[in-house]
């Protein structure tokens, strides 16, 4: 498995959407709080090391 | 005054004058031990078990004043065994399992060690450190009075080294003046702000956190269970940790993280521990203060460990954070080690190059417990903000979802050290063997009918090489001159641990076992030229 940074999501402007939709009403030190959440979340579903090393790299624009 | 107050304020082992001290040509012993810490204490006894003449020095002439390490792990007991006061530790000790995270205000969740049936030694053990040295010297006393070459001298104080080709010069200062020793090899085990280190002008670099902890041994009739408890920003320390752990006689260490900017007499100051102590177990606690100190920790190591026939173990060579309980633990790893490579290479039967195997084997393990130290320092004490949004993200998640409670670190605990890509080593030949009992790992322990395998295992009174034989024969006449070598025969279906810690999916098996009850080498079957080539290896003899 390598990471994917093709489109992956059908539905790109609902997704993300819900992704700012889920911010609505926080402050920023709650939306800070919720992001760090979200990513060890999303990360411990990818699971595979290499994959989130090259998510980490990706990052790095 | 209670008991203990008196066993850290009482001389051990008070000065005495020694013939020594007049002597006009400078003595000469074949090892010389600096500090007598739990590390030094151990060394010298492993030494003269082995008949290597040893003298321990030291400035002061009492055990550890406080109380300082508290948690001892189950390797280290284990080497303690062989030196013949494990038990007593145990026996003495208190074993726990259980820890308890606290975040905030609640608990988030807790642990259990769970250790392994069929060992010997528990998980851990909390014993004052003034228990524990008392407990060794008690044991160098013991050897002495068996005649073993062992004997230790209460305020001697080094001063100054001068190394020679095939020895060291050492000045020492006593309550009578100064006089002269030569030693074969000097071992520094003078803690981590090592004098020896410095009169030979040797590195120690690493990392220091820029923060304080408040550590209070408080004596005191409580019903908390004996468990490890560990709070992250709680209410009556808020932005700061703090740790509540037992000792044996109703003694409780409480740690308080205070921050960088602190004002220490303040801290100190008994009125202010009780108003913390107050604030974290309730108004109507009672209870008696028997030390307090406070402390900033550094995770910082030499280059080399060793510099000519003087050698660095424990704090003088490496330093961690308390966080994970692995600056004694691993100074009793360094130890176990070191004697009986020292011990072959003055009788001969190694080269001096075997004590390059104790750099690289050691230093592994010294990174490997600063990394530990330095990633839960890092947790603990996040040094950013955007640090400190994940750490407390990952407590908050971790009292709701168990992906989440690996990721909170409030010390990773002292494991023991396996010496992966040792040049001792020799490569695995039992690949479907468990891969916990591979070459460089300790042997795991195991029950048999008269006792525990590790009893039998590694060396007490000579630097002993051993065979373990599982469903293997061995030919009798297998010798190897000036070493030690002894055959262990086991039935393949001798106990089921057995099966699952040393064959896995193998049918049978032989190992090659080091004097320090470590792993060196594993086959299927036996071979005469592949278990001298293995012990060769093992003794530095080839690379
Ligand atoms: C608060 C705290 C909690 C800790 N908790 C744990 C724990 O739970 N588990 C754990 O494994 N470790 C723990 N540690 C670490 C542990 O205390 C040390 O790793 C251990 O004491 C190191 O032993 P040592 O023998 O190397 O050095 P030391 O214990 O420092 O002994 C050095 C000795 O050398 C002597 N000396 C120094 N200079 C000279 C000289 N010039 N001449 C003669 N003698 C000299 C000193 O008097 C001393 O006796 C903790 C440490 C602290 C501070």
């Amino acid at each position: 498995m390598s990471l994917i940074l093709t489109r992956n999501t059908p539905h790109a402007d609902d997704v993300y959407q819900r992704l700012i939709d889920a911010h609505e009403g926080k402050t920023k030190a709650e939306s800070d709080a919720f992001n760090a959440r979200l990513i060890l979340i999303l990360m411990n579903h990818i699971g595979d090391e290499t994959v989130i090393a090259e998510a980490l790299a990706a990052a790095e624009i | 005054m209670t008991a203990q107050t008196k066993i850290f304020e009482t001389p051990l082992y008070p000065y005495a004058r020694h013939p020594d001290q007049d002597a006009t040509t400078p003595a000469r012993h074949t090892a010389v031990v600096v500090g007598a810490g739990p590390v030094g204490l151990a060394l010298a006894i492993d030494l003269a078990q082995m008949g290597v003449e040893v003298l321990v020095i030291d400035d002061n002439d009492k055990v550890s004043f406080g109380s300082r390490a508290i948690c001892f792990a189950k390797r280290p007991l284990e080497i303690l065994d062989r030196l013949g006061c494990g038990v007593e530790m145990v026996d003495k000790g208190v074993v726990w399992n259980l820890g308890k995270v606290f975040f905030d205000d609640r608990q988030v969740y807790e642990f259990n060690l769970l250790p392994e049936k069929g060992h010997k030694f528990p998980a851990f053990i909390n014993l004052q450190q003034y228990y524990f040295e008392d407990y060794l010297v008690a044991r160098a006393r013991e050897l002495q009075a068996e005649g073993a070459p062992i004997s230790l001298r209460g305020k001697n104080k080094l001063t100054a080294i001068d190394q020679q080709s095939d020895h060291v010069m050492l000045e020492i200062d006593t309550p009578e003046g100064p006089y002269r020793l030569r030693a074969d090899w000097l071992i520094a085990c003078d803690g981590a702000g090592s004098p020896v280190r410095r009169m030979l002008g040797l590195d120690f670099v690493g990392e220091v956190f820029q923060d304080n902890f408040l550590i209070a041994d408080v004596v005191m009739e409580a019903d908390f269970p004996t468990e490890r408890w560990f709070w992250f920003d709680p209410p009556f320390n808020r932005g700061q940790s703090a740790l509540l752990h037992k000792q044996p006689d109703n003694v409780w260490r409480i740690d308080f993280q205070i921050g960088w900017d602190i004002d220490r007499e303040k801290e100190l100051d008994p009125a202010n521990i009780d108003k913390r102590l107050k604030a974290m177990l309730g108004e109507d606690i009672q209870y008696e203060l028997e030390w307090s100190s406070i402390y900033t920790f550094q995770c910082r190591r030499m280059e080399k460990f060793h510099d000519g026939r003087v050698i660095f173990a424990g704090d003088s060579a490496h330093q961690v954070s308390p966080f994970g309980a692995r600056g004694a633990n691993s100074g009793l790893q360094d130890t176990d080690n070191l004697a009986w490579k020292l011990k072959l290479i003055q009788d001969g039967t190694a080269p001096e190059s075997l004590l390059d195997s104790y750099d690289a084997e050691r230093i592994h393990g010294a990174k490997e417990n600063i990394l530990n130290s330095t990633r839960s320092t890092d947790f603990i004490t996040p040094k950013s903000e955007t640090s400190r949004i994940f750490r407390d993200a990952v407590l908050d998640l971790s009292e709701r979802h168990d992906f989440a409670r690996p990721f909170v670190n409030s010390g990773r605990l002292s494991v023991p050290c396996i010496y992966d890509g040792s040049p001792l080593n020799t490569p695995d030949a039992l690949p479907e063997g468990p891969a916990r009992a591979r070459p460089g790992a300790p042997c795991p322990d195991l029950p048999l009918a008269d006792g525990f395998l590790l009893e039998r295992l590694g060396g007490r009174t000579a630097p002993r090489f051993q065979l373990l034989a599982i469903g293997v024969d061995v030919p009798a006449d297998l010798a190897v001159p000036g070493l030690d070598l002894e055959v262990i025969a086991l039935a393949p279906d001798a106990t089921p641990a057995l099966t699952e810690r040393y064959l896995g999916e193998a049918q049978t098996a032989l190992y090659l076992i080091r004097p320090d009850q470590h792993v060196a080498a594993r086959w299927p079957g036996f071979d005469r030229a592949q278990v001298e080539t293995a012990l060769a290896r093992a003794l530095g003899k080839e690379a």
